[in-house]
């Protein structure tokens, strides 16, 4: 095997990122303080948008650093400050059998583990070229554009169903 | 790269935002792991597209089913945190365990 075909740079990079995401995460569903599983929610969508940068996917990276950690995470924060007079640590974020959720997810990890690594077991990623704006925007405006319309109706309708719910009147 | 570390770091993900569903209490903290497996999802499309295409010819269907999740999440979040508003307006609490209106 040559060492181009281990392509040494993205899987060092890929590991760091992945170790980092995994710990992130655990930090979202494990924090007792509010507002730092919010900041270890950046860190996983940051992560993820890195990692589409490595699956070759640039659009879809830079639409989930605008859309999610710009769009998303504020309206997060503004869950949290309207709904929690304090930001420091807090007793009752858990359910009181919490810990029924440990088992429930290292039987799903276990279970998709042994599918994916039985299923892909060296199955090698191609290195190409990022995918150009020009070729996603034809993709999504020619053969896509039904559902493309259909999502601004769902926008659309999420939008005024906001308004409406959370409306003083 | 082989194709299964995506995959597995998205079962991964996967797995510790259903570990957040089950044991969070606070309604903005399951939204918050709504949004992890959301995104180890999108990890997994995007790892299948790439897979599925060639040198000669790229695949786009993962790029733009990954572009719909991310609205459709967006969406989804809107008008999510608006019901957690209008329940913590309505009982000073956003605790899912006392929401048992609807128990028989």
């Amino acid at each position: 095997m040559l060492a181009s075909d281990l392509d040494v740079a993205q899987n060092i990079g890929f590991g760091i990122i992945a170790a980092f995401m995994i710990f992130a995460a655990i930090n979202v569903v494990r924090s007792s303080n509010v507002v730092h599983a919010a900041l270890s929610l950046v860190g996983v969508m940051a992560g993820a948008a890195a990692q589409y940068l490595l699956l070759a996917a640039e659009f879809v990276a830079v639409t989930q650093v605008l859309v999610y950690i710009g769009a998303v995470m504020i309206l997060f924060l503004f869950g949290v400050m309207l709904t929690r007079a304090r930001v420091g640590k807090e007793t009752d974020l858990n359910n009181k059998n919490w810990a029924l959720g440990i088992p429930v997810a290292l039987l799903m990890l276990g279970v998709m583990s042994y599918v994916l690594i039985k299923g892909f077991g060296d199955d090698h990623l191609e290195p190409r070229v990022p995918v150009s704006t020009a070729e996603l925007s034809d993709s999504i405006f020619g053969p896509f554009l039904l559902p493309f319309e259909a999502l601004s109706f769902v926008l659309l309708a999420a939008v005024i169903g906001a308004i409406v719910l959370a409306r003083k009147d | 790269m082989l194709v299964n570390e995506f995959l597995l770091l998205g079962a991964a993900l996967f797995c510790i935002g259903v570990y957040g569903v089950i044991a969070r209490k606070n309604a903005v903290m399951v939204l918050m792991s709504i949004e992890v497996m959301l995104n180890s999802v999108n990890i997994n499309l995007l790892a299948f597209t790439q897979l599925h295409s060639t040198a000669a010819k790229s695949s786009l269907d993962g790029n733009v089913f990954a572009l719909y999740i991310i609205a459709v999440a967006a969406a989804e979040v809107g008008v999510g945190l608006a019901m957690v508003l209008l329940i913590y307006r309505n009982r000073r609490s956003i605790s899912l365990d006392e929401l048992s209106e609807m128990k028989g």
